[in-house]
């Protein structure tokens, strides 16, 4: 049997250096002749020991190599696949890996990723091997479409992309409406900045999400399908791309699919960078040619969506869920979750968390068992603060409340909401007025400017948060901030508006006592702030080795070699290179 | 037919992107990031010559063109320095990436494209590399796992490499 040699090749591989451990393997085989397959694969969600690379040998067992350097590839084929000796220190089946991917898979049920980092994307017949293209072939040749709509009623399944709403109820809707022409939209703008479950899975399994598509379009009733994907995801475009033209070439998309009197079809619509067009009536509008503005609802978009017809828009996520439900049973599905929130949920782990990547867990699983048992905790070994979800629309848990499971009501309730998946981890390092800015800024940036409140309100808001985290707050600022946010949450036409606030109160909620020190000390306790910051040096522990100096960028820093060095405080612009490069903490930050 | 205009703007491109994409108003987004594609920018004529070629009105093709991040007006260096500051990004240090990139290229504050047209910095809201944050994206190349040190080394090897050429 050939050797197989697969990369993990999605844009975070890719960002890790995977091309270049490509290039070097084929470079390599093609120079030494060795009889080895080379391939692709998507990512399995294991960002943290990026590039991946795994090796089938010819008697069939499996190797998977981590951290695969242009160094370390070549080796794999010199020893592995010629020498025939798996180098097996760097594999996680038996090396440096195999505790850290044990922990990281053990709680993780795979739906939505089932295919992702196991079979090639460019190949449809990877994914027809994994039964691809069965659960649309069962609707249409064996079920009505009542039918197919009351089975994903029955699996409990609710919106991924951050609202929650039952989907089965939503396409019941939309089959309600009598018309001749409906749409079925794929929302792919994953503009919550954070968070990347959908790109996993579009550049690592796109076949699932059309099939998905497919089996919600034979549902309503609909012939044909949009996906409105981010122009930021170039690779989960290129993916798309491929695999349309794949099924339209196999007749799985097209007219009368199966033998049925079912035609669908798809095309993709690149988003031009609006983070409101996640927004449906906003989408939509983009779709239509419009700026991506927001309208009132209703009518709903079940009634009166797409050129004014009946449409469903479901997340990529909620999607890639359908054909597994099709095929495996609602009440399969059902056996994993809460009681109000059923299944699995995708999240990305990123931020200061030791294993950062993509990871699949029942509802229910709680904070603490995601954060720690699967993502590591802390990266630094400093003490985790909190958990950002739900990015802008969003809040920060704290640490203290890692017991929450992850439950649409549940999660809700500490200020926070699942969103659409992204879990941003904070340490000690982290300011939380800082965070607050940064969210109000990019809502701020990103309001539409159609309601007063959230075009003007957060403008306010966020030059109150700048103000405190430059020193220059009053105590009467908070009252203030959270007046607006009260106004902003109440005239917001829609989701964007309606939640932006979020942070800011997740916040103050929680670290107020950080918003204090700023305005009553003028301190940031987690040295942040650059205003509010003092950079010196310890004139005991410093040596005068002159690096701190030759790192300054605004030669702030002077003194003899070996002798101790100063600050100038008036040129210092608080960057902290002096303080990164210093290896005897001689450079103090007050 | 010269299509040329008087600052060298080639609107024959307009036509293949009309042609590709159809001349109805839904059109305008596609043909848009088409045009933004191929010249870096949206060149006022090429975006009048659009409502010329398409049942389309100029409002709707300015309210569009000044409605969506990825569209700009004004023309940018020879490459794109996409600079990620998402959450992830934030947290993990994108003001200091975003402030040697400065240093390194040269750039005043206001200023996004170096004096010699090579390169144009842009923040971005998010690249979806979290995982590997912080991340920058050179034309199309994402760089991750990043610091300053590893920001000055990158740009000296691109150097190095133009340098070959």
């Amino acid at each position: 049997m050939t050797q197989k040699v697969i990369v993990g090749m999605a844009s975070c591989g890719i960002a890790a250096g995977a091309q270049e451990s490509y290039e070097a393997l084929k470079a390599k085989l093609a120079q030494v002749d060795a009889d080895a397959e080379l391939t692709i694969a998507g990512c399995v969600g294991l960002c943290f020991i990026e590039p991946i690379v795994e090796v089938i040998s010819s008697d069939g067992k499996k190797w998977t190599y981590g951290e695969v350097t242009v160094e370390r590839a070549e080796q794999i084929v010199d020893q592995h696949l010629i020498g025939g000796e798996p180098i097996t220190e760097w594999t996680f089946e038996e090396g440096e890996y195999r505790e850290r991917v044990e922990a990281f898979m053990s709680k993780q049920v795979r739906i939505v990723m089932r295919n992702c980092g196991q079979i090639n994307p460019e190949s449809i017949d990877e994914y027809i091997k994994r039964d691809g293209y069965k659960a649309i072939e069962k609707a249409v040749t064996s079920m009505t479409r009542q039918q197919v709509i009351q089975e994903i009623s029955d699996s409990g399944l609710r919106g991924r992309g951050g609202a929650g709403f039952p989907t089965g109820r939503k396409w019941q809707f939309a089959y309600d409406v009598p018309n001749d022409t409906k749409y079925v939209i794929c929302n792919a703008d994953e503009g919550d900045p954070g968070a990347f479950m959908n790109r996993t899975v579009l550049e690592s399994d796109p076949h699932a999400m059309l099939e998905g598509m497919m089996i919600a379009g034979y549902a309503i009733g609909s012939s044909q399908g949009y996906i409105y994907a981010r122009a930021e995801y170039p690779l989960a475009i290129k993916r798309l791309e491929i695999a349309l033209a794949q099924s339209r070439q196999r007749g799985f998309l097209g007219d009368n699919i199966f033998g049925s009197d079912f035609s669908f079809d798809i095309e993709i619509r690149q988003g031009a960078g609006a983070f409101v067009c996640g927004e449906e009536t906003a989408l939509m509008a983009s779709i239509e040619g419009k700026r991506g503005m927001p309208r009132l609802r209703p009518p709903y978009p079940a009634v009166s969506g797409l050129f004014g017809k009946p449409t469903i828009i479901n997340n990529v996520n909620t999607l890639t869920n359908i054909a597994w439900i099709i095929l495996n049973g609602a009440e399969k599905y059902s056996q994993y979750g809460t009681e109000g929130s059923k299944g699995t949920k995708v999240f990305s782990l990123a931020g200061k968390i030791a294993r950062g990547g993509s990871v699949e867990v029942p509802m229910g699983t709680t904070l603490h068992e995601v954060v720690h048992d699967i993502g590591g905790g802390s990266v630094y070994g400093k003490p985790i603060k909190a958990v950002q979800m739900g990015g802008p629309s969003g809040g920060c848990v704290p640490a203290s409340m890692f017991d929450t499971r992850v439950d649409y009501e549940e999660l809700t309730k500490t200020g926070a909401i699942v969103g659409s998946g992204g879990m941003v981890i904070m340490d000690e390092d982290t300011c939380m007025v800082d965070i607050a800015r940064f969210f109000l800024n990019f809502t701020q940036d990103e309001s539409c400017g159609k309601c007063t409140y959230c075009r003007i309100g957060t403008r306010r808001m966020l030059e109150i948060l700048t103000r405190i985290c430059n020193g220059e707050g009053q105590m009467e600022d908070i009252d203030t901030l959270e007046g607006l946010a009260a106004k902003i949450k109440n005239t917001a036409l829609c989701a964007l508006g309606g939640t932006a606030p979020n942070p800011v109160l997740t916040t103050l909620h929680y670290f107020r006592d950080e918003y204090i020190a700023h305005v009553k000390e003028a301190k940031c306790p987690a040295k942040v702030c650059k205003p509010l910051l003092t950079y010196s040096i310890d004139l005991e522990a410093c040596t005068g080795c002159g690096l701190c100096k030759r790192a300054c960028p605004v030669n702030a820093i002077s003194g003899e070699k070996k002798q101790p060095h100063e600050i100038d405080p008036d040129l210092c612009t608080k960057c902290g290179s002096c303080y990164e490069v210093c290896a005897f903490d001689a450079v103090i930050v007050k | 037919m010269n299509e040329q205009t008087v600052t060298g703007v080639d609107l024959s491109v307009v036509d293949q992107m009309v042609e590709r994409y159809g001349t109805e108003p839904a059109s305008a987004v596609p043909i848009l990031l088409g045009l933004q594609e191929t010249f870096g920018y949206l060149p006022m004529e090429a975006l009048r010559y659009v409502t010329e070629k398409t049942d389309t009105t100029p409002d709707q093709v300015y309210g569009v063109a000044t409605f969506y991040g990825q569209f700009r007006m004004t023309p940018v260096g020879e490459h794109m320095v996409r600079v990620c500051h998402g959450t992830a990004c934030h947290v993990r240090g994108a003001v200091n990436i975003s402030q040697t990139l400065e240093e390194v290229l040269g750039l005043e504050k206001g200023q996004d494209t170096t004096s010699d047209n090579k390169y144009t910095v842009e923040k971005v809201a998010c690249l979806g590399c979290c995982s590997l944050s912080p991340v920058i994206m050179i034309d199309d190349k994402v760089y991750g796992r990043l610091d300053r040190k590893k920001v000055r080394k990158i740009f000296k090897r691109l150097e190095r490499e133009e340098a070959k050429k």
